[in-house]
């Protein structure tokens, strides 16, 4: 785990001395809400239905039980005893006063987190594997170059004031489990044929109303060069990104219209430029920063397999737990584990003060002190001792944080919807708990299998509905909230933008649509083939018969 | 309102000079790319300091085989939330090598000061009514950069490799 040393420390409370100047120049009227606006965003603060929203970075979704402690300590003290963690590794805190920040934000500073560009029209949060270091397919821990870019890109004094937001992943993992081909910049570590450890880059992914899938602009990048080329793209999206019309500023939109070809020529020549004139990162440099993500001391632990499989035959709601949350570690005796904050009555991602102080004692107890985020709003231990398992369940079981549905229906991605943002145009939340009560069940569930269900209340698609197996995006019609349905999308490698399935559906049918499609999906698979790699199969048709009938089908088809 | 260059409030020796205003007979001028075109034969001769004012669309490339005629370059914010100067900026210094003075005008928000400092401008157009005091309250916001630009300040990772400790 990265920590700061006093440059760090030192740049954070820079900014937010200069954010309290800011503030109190605001609240003066000395600045207009116009000027204040990007200024504020900056810092992570919007302006939301009913108060101000503060989101948090977590960078690349890493973080200790020092740090989970000041969130709690954060909820308790300004906002309303809970806090939201999102698709992309940060916090929001959602009812927030305006002249609290600045004190707010040094708190956050004293644990070495900040708001610094998690919003604004410039590069946000730097997201990652949330497996990072501990799985075995692994070719090198992102989070050290996570890092290197988020030192490079955080006050940036060219690309603070892009066309549009940018949005940066890295996966380590030939498992892509950080979304790369959805991000403005996606980088996948692989080998070349010589062998030598790069990046693939992917350039122009993202969702939003325009959903893109990321191409390849580079196959291989060797790391040496990756700040020079990051900031080749930066520049050529910087000089030509459109900055007329908002919904068309975004890099994809550029890329599109250039074409990747052309886009890769314009950076390419700007790369060759630059990438003998950038003093690279001192090898010393790249090399201290190694040395935080170095693994921990693990002990010389047995092997569990045996033992565990005999708790797992004695009880079955723990084995379901096991099967369904826990994954494999690179260490012998060791596994990782998810917390799902996914527990059928509650906001997908909401955590209140009191469970975050408890996750975090249960991190220093049972792994090391350290926990991740994961774009799927869990949060996830990952140095958990095997022959601890079964009591870290039961006390995760007493927070509510043992739900075991991880990668299963009930494991929504919800967006915060029109309960809280200006922005929606229907409410996410209720149409996950609709959809709860609907899949109880569950043996069903694990029957069901991997399946993912991703919820926007509008079309910017915070809640991924594009990348879901089926997606659900909240559209107004004539005042009456109305979903639209998707099915096919994934994230994963191998991504995909999700197909309409047919016209809109009010709300109280929309759990019966999924019922549908889950029925469908059931009857027609073959072995354990997951929904995904059905409906790649077999297409849209059945699926949209069983929700709208054969004689919509025909219509629609 | 004043200008201020290298740290100092002072008089600006050049004049703004409008597409349809006639160039003075003496004196350093600031013309748009438009009139530097038309009258680019007469501006040579009149052997005063040359500056070009480039709005937000206009890249400096344009101008880049004249940069030795020219003393500034004024790089024009239409708005603050345009960011394209920055670019230009650099590129004027780094690609280019202009080492001339890279004026900051239009919408020029000093809270954005040390971003314009480190991609290569030199002189600010400051609309605030006290120019040189919220300058220098703007100016002591950072002193410590992650990043290399053309500037020459060392980037953070430059200095830890350096050993030098705050």
């Amino acid at each position: 785990m990265y920590r700061y040393d006093e440059f760090d420390h030192k740049l954070v409370q820079e900014r937010v001395q200069q954010f309290r100047h800011q503030v109190k120049r605001r609240l003066s009227g000395e600045l207009t809400e116009d000027q204040f606006k990007p200024l504020r965003l900056m810092n992570g603060l919007y302006l939301q239905l009913h108060a101000y929203m503060l989101r948090v970075n977590v960078p690349y979704g890493a973080m200790t039980s020092r740090q989970m402690r000041k969130f709690a300590h954060v909820a308790r003290t300004y906002d309303r005893g809970f806090g939201h963690f999102t698709t992309r590794q940060n916090i929001q805190y959602n009812w927030i006063k305006l002249e609290e920040t600045p004190d707010l934000l040094a708190e956050l500073a004293e644990v070495e987190v900040t708001g610094i560009q998690s919003s604004g029209n410039c590069v946000r949060n730097i997201t990652s594997d949330h497996y990072a270091g501990r799985v075995k397919d692994e070719l090198a821990d992102p989070r050290i170059y996570c890092e290197l870019l988020r030192q490079y890109t955080v006050l940036h004094p060219e690309f603070s004031f892009l066309p549009r937001k940018f949005k940066i992943a890295v996966t380590g993992s030939p498992k892509d489990r950080a979304a790369v081909a959805l991000h403005d910049i996606g980088l996948r570590m692989h080998l070349n044929d010589s062998g030598e450890l790069g990046f693939e880059v992917l350039v122009g992914g993202g969702q939003g109303r325009t959903p893109v899938i990321a191409k390849t602009i580079r196959e291989w990048l060797s790391p040496e060069h990756l700040m020079a080329y990051v900031e080749a793209i930066l520049r050529v999206y910087n000089l030509n990104g459109r900055r007329d019309n908002i919904h068309k500023a975004r890099i994809k939109i550029i890329v599109n219209q250039f074409g990747i070809d052309r886009y890769r020529e314009l950076v390419d020549q700007e790369f060759d430029r630059i990438k003998g004139n950038i003093r690279g990162i001192p090898e010393a440099e790249i090399q201290r920063i190694k040395a935080y993500f170095s693994p921990p001391e693990y002990e010389e632990l047995p092997d569990f397999t045996d033992k565990l499989s005999m708790l797992r035959l004695a009880d079955k709601a723990f084995d379901l737990w096991v099967s369904s949350n826990v994954e494999e570690h690179k260490i012998r005796g060791y596994a990782i584990v998810n917390l799902t904050l996914k527990a059928p009555d509650r906001v997908p991602g909401d955590i209140t003060a009191t469970a975050m102080d408890a996750v975090a004692d249960l991190a220093d107890e049972y792994s090391l002190g350290e926990m991740r985020v994961n774009h799927r709003q869990n949060l996830v231990f990952v140095d958990v001792k095997q022959v601890d398992l079964h009591s870290l369940w039961q006390k995760l079981g007493l927070l509510e944080l043992a739900t075991p549905n991880l990668g299963q229906l009930t494991d929504m991605i919800t967006c915060p919807g029109l309960d809280y943002c200006n922005l929606a145009n229907a409410r996410s939340i209720p149409v996950a708990q609709d959809i709860n009560k609907h899949f109880v069940d569950v043996d069903r569930l694990v029957a069901i299998g991997d399946f993912t269900v991703n919820i926007s209340g509008c079309m910017n698609a915070c809640g991924h509905h594009h990348v879901g197996n089926v997606g659900i995006l909240g559209v107004d019609k004539h005042g009456t909230e109305f979903f639209q349905l998707t099915l096919g999308g994934s994230s994963d490698e191998g991504a995909s933008l999700g197909d309409r399935l047919g016209r809109a559906l009010p709300q109280e049918e929309v759990p019966a649509a999924i019922e549908a499609i889950v029925d469908t999906y059931m009857d027609i698979r073959e072995d354990d083939e997951r929904f995904l790699d059905t409906y790649r199969r077999i297409g849209m048709a059945p699926f949209k018969e069983a929700v709208y009938g054969s004689a919509d089908t025909k219509v629609v088809a | 309102m004043g200008l201020i260059k290298e740290g100092k409030l002072i008089n600006d020796p050049f004049k703004n000079v409008s597409d349809r205003e006639t160039v003075p007979a003496k004196g350093p001028v600031i013309v748009s790319i438009d009139q530097w075109m038309v009258r680019r034969d007469h501006l040579l001769k009149r052997s005063d300091l040359i500056g070009i004012w480039l709005k937000s669309d206009e890249h400096p490339e344009t101008i880049a085989g004249d940069l030795a005629h020219l003393s500034l370059v004024a790089l024009e914010f239409s708005s603050f939330r345009d960011g394209r100067a920055y670019s230009y900026a650099r590129l004027l210094r780094d690609k280019y090598a202009f080492s001339g003075e890279i004026r900051a005008v239009g919408d020029v928000l000093l809270d954005q000061l040390h971003f314009m400092v480190r991609s290569g401008f030199d002189a600010f157009e400051v609309k605030n009514e006290n120019p040189l005091d919220a300058y220098n309250i703007a100016a002591a916001d950072y002193s410590v950069w992650y990043q290399q630009t053309g500037d020459g300040r060392l980037s953070t990772a430059e200095l830890r490799d350096k050993g030098i400790r705050r």
